[in-house]
């Protein structure tokens, strides 16, 4: 135990060591599923350079158009281009992505090791985050959205809130062992106090763990956002996001699939890309796991 | 029994001591709440300890005595322990009663605590020089770098080698015996009064124990903590100590200068200990004869529930009726040699017998 958990402490200096090439090769899902990621990170991030046009400029008299070397992906019913929808579409899912993945884990890990670590605090703050768990995310989603206007921010909240209770249980069960370990009561017979027992002793601890959790919170709110785009209840119109490019796409299926097929393609393959980098960084950060499999 | 040797509260000999005690527990008693009922696990101890001096505690495993540092240390988990009764007074401060944040103060810096495991004592994800220097950063408001340079000096005086590139290293990156002097660099880091050493050399190497030990000890010269040494292992005792404490089932049956200990035991389960002990020149004289240990027959009763008379009457080849009947109480047998035992002057003519 250990053994392994020091082991991931300095799981980050080999890779300075041993070059990029023997890392490629000794991690090759993390290669891979990186890649992806910084190729659509980079594409959305550098999307006016791209040959995109305005997203939202609408022009009735190209309705419709099939792929052409003007039109990449052909153009949507209002005659705006599909290719720069998709490729401007990325930013909201990866904002989505990466502000529910960051947020959820900042507040899971907070609540997590204040109610690991304070037995009186857990009792009532567990019972909390199982009320919590009960909500759907895409119910709690169309609640707020029916409350105020739908924007990124409500959607944001809304994948967020159901995501907690996860990191929070996922904190304190590591920090519940970690606690028993001695170096934690000889931290404390040196007079360390409690708020800092939590942040230095106990939360470097914990972060191999949480950080690949925090990879497949954010997976699993790309999607969440896209299935809200695609009911109507996420990103407002005007916004081009995966999700509400292919709810608009959906009565052209039969004539025209690439409408809707070429934004789950790259839905999917943003998906995919981070839960390799997920599941690689798993093997990376547990020595154990990796040579079993 | 004509003598009738008054039974004292147990000040051994605080009253002709040059320096007075730095530490003083008296009565205490730490019990545990389990489900099978109340362990008590430390019950009524009396111990003092004077400035600059090493006290030993001995006891088989289960005794108490890990339970009396910690309440000394105020480090029982407070979800089943509880301290019910007595007192720890440290330098005129009564420990007892102290706020948390003043006992935070204390701890690591005027009374700090080396454990038994090197192994697992030390955060492996922090470096060794910052875990040292969190000590000495949190009790002497230096600032961070300061505090490093203050561990990196640390790690000198301990006689690690390359201390400024070790400083560098996570624990797993050293071995047992390092990572043991890198708890006694955090627990000198900042010059304690009483420095509590919980089974030091246990988990170690027996040619690194030696070694441990002298450099305890060194620190100890140079910062003039007083030590309290707790082991199982009589032979660290006896080129350690200057007194010794025996503890048998949370109570202290025997206190002794170390000289006498050895030479005059005068309870029987220490006698029992220092019977049980290998010994060189004896096994070549007799070889032929006894080849086997002696041993303390049976083993450390369950703590639960009241014990009828001496815990230590069920083991004892000695015991009579009284001993089933009541608890003995502690009587200075001779100067600074207090026993616990109903039989304590007619031991040697049994034991002859």
């Amino acid at each position: 135990m250990t053994a392994a958990t020091a082991t991931s402490a300095i799981a980050a200096t080999p890779i300075a060591r041993e070059g990029f090439v023997a890392f490629v090769r000794r991690h090759p899902t993390v290669a891979i599923g990186g890649l992806l990621l910084i190729l659509i990170v980079v594409a959305s991030i550098a999307a006016p350079w791209l040959g995109t046009v305005d997203p939202i400029s609408i022009n009735p008299a190209q309705r419709l158009r099939n792929p052409s070397a003007e039109n990449w992906f052909g153009t949507d019913r209002f005659g705006r281009d599909l290719y720069s929808r998709v490729i401007y579409g990325g930013r909201v899912s990866l904002i989505v992505g990466l502000s529910v993945a960051v947020l959820a884990t900042v507040i899971g890990l907070a609540i997590g090791l204040v109610s690991g670590y304070l037995r009186a605090v857990d009792a009532v703050v567990m019972r909390v985050m199982d009320g919590m768990m009960a909500i759907p995310a895409i119910m709690l989603a169309i609640a707020l959205i029916a409350l105020s206007k739908a924007s990124i921010f409500i959607v944001i909240v809304a994948v967020t809130l159901p995501e907690v209770p996860r990191v929070v249980r996922l904190v304190r069960s590591i920090v519940l062992t970690l606690r028993e370990q001695p170096y934690i009561e000889a931290a404390t017979a040196i007079g360390t106090s409690v708020p800092r027992i939590l942040l230095r002793h106990l939360l470097p601890n914990a972060l191999p763990p949480l950080i690949v959790q925090a990879t497949y919170i954010c997976a699993s709110a790309v999607l969440i956002e896209a299935a809200l785009s695609f009911l109507g209840a996420g990103t407002p119109p005007e916004i081009p996001s995966w999700g509400n490019i292919m709810a608009e796409a959906r009565p052209y299926f039969q004539l025209k699939p690439w409408m809707v097929l070429l934004p789950g393609v790259f839905l999917a393959v943003t998906v995919l890309a981070i839960n390799l980098v997920g599941d690689g960084l798993r093997d990376m950060l547990d020595p154990r796991l990796a040579r079993r499999m | 029994m004509s003598a009738a040797p008054t039974p004292s509260i147990s000040t051994p000999a605080g009253v002709e001591a040059p320096h007075p005690a730095v530490l003083e527990v008296s009565g205490l008693r730490t019990h545990f709440h389990t489900r099978d009922g109340v362990v008590k696990a430390v019950d009524g101890v009396s111990l003092s300890l004077e400035r600059g001096e090493t006290l030993g505690l001995v006891g088989e495993s289960g005794c108490g005595k890990s339970v009396t540092a910690l309440s000394i240390m105020r480090l029982i988990p407070p979800a089943t322990g509880r301290i019910v009764a007595g007192s720890i007074r440290f330098d005129d401060t009564e420990l007892l009663t102290l706020r948390p944040a003043a006992m935070r103060a204390i701890r690591g810096n005027r009374i700090s605590m080396i454990f038994q495991e090197p192994m697992s004592s030390l955060n492996p994800v922090m470096r060794v020089g910052r875990q040292i220097a969190e000590s000495i950063a949190l009790h002497q408001n230096l600032p961070r770098r300061a505090a490093l340079d203050r561990a990196v000096e640390m790690l000198t005086l301990v006689k690690i080698p390359e201390p400024r590139r070790r400083a560098d290293e996570y624990p797993h990156q050293l071995s047992g015996g390092m990572r043991q002097r890198v708890m006694i660099a955090i627990a000198m880091a900042c010059a304690p009064t009483i420095l509590i050493a919980d089974e030091p050399t246990t988990a170690l190497d027996v040619t690194i124990q030696a070694q441990i030990l002298d450099l305890m000890l060194e620190m100890k010269e140079r910062t003039g903590a007083a030590v309290m040494l707790i082991t199982h292992d009589l032979g660290v005792i006896a080129e350690t100590a200057q007194r010794v404490i025996v503890m048998y089932a949370g109570r202290k049956v025997e206190e002794a200068p170390v000289k006498a200990l050895f030479a005059h035991p005068r309870h029987p389960y220490t006698r029992g200990l220092l019977t049980s002990i290998p010994r060189l020149n004896r096994a070549a004289a007799d070889s032929a004869q006894s080849q086997r240990l002696t041993e303390i027959a049976g083993v450390v009763p369950s703590l639960i529930g009241a014990v009828e008379g001496c815990t230590f009457a069920p083991r004892c080849p000695y015991a009579s009726e009284q001993c089933r009947v009541a608890f003995p109480p502690e009587i200075e047998a001779a100067p600074g040699h207090i026993v616990a035992c109903w039989n304590a002057d007619k031991l040697p003519e049994m034991v002859r017998a």
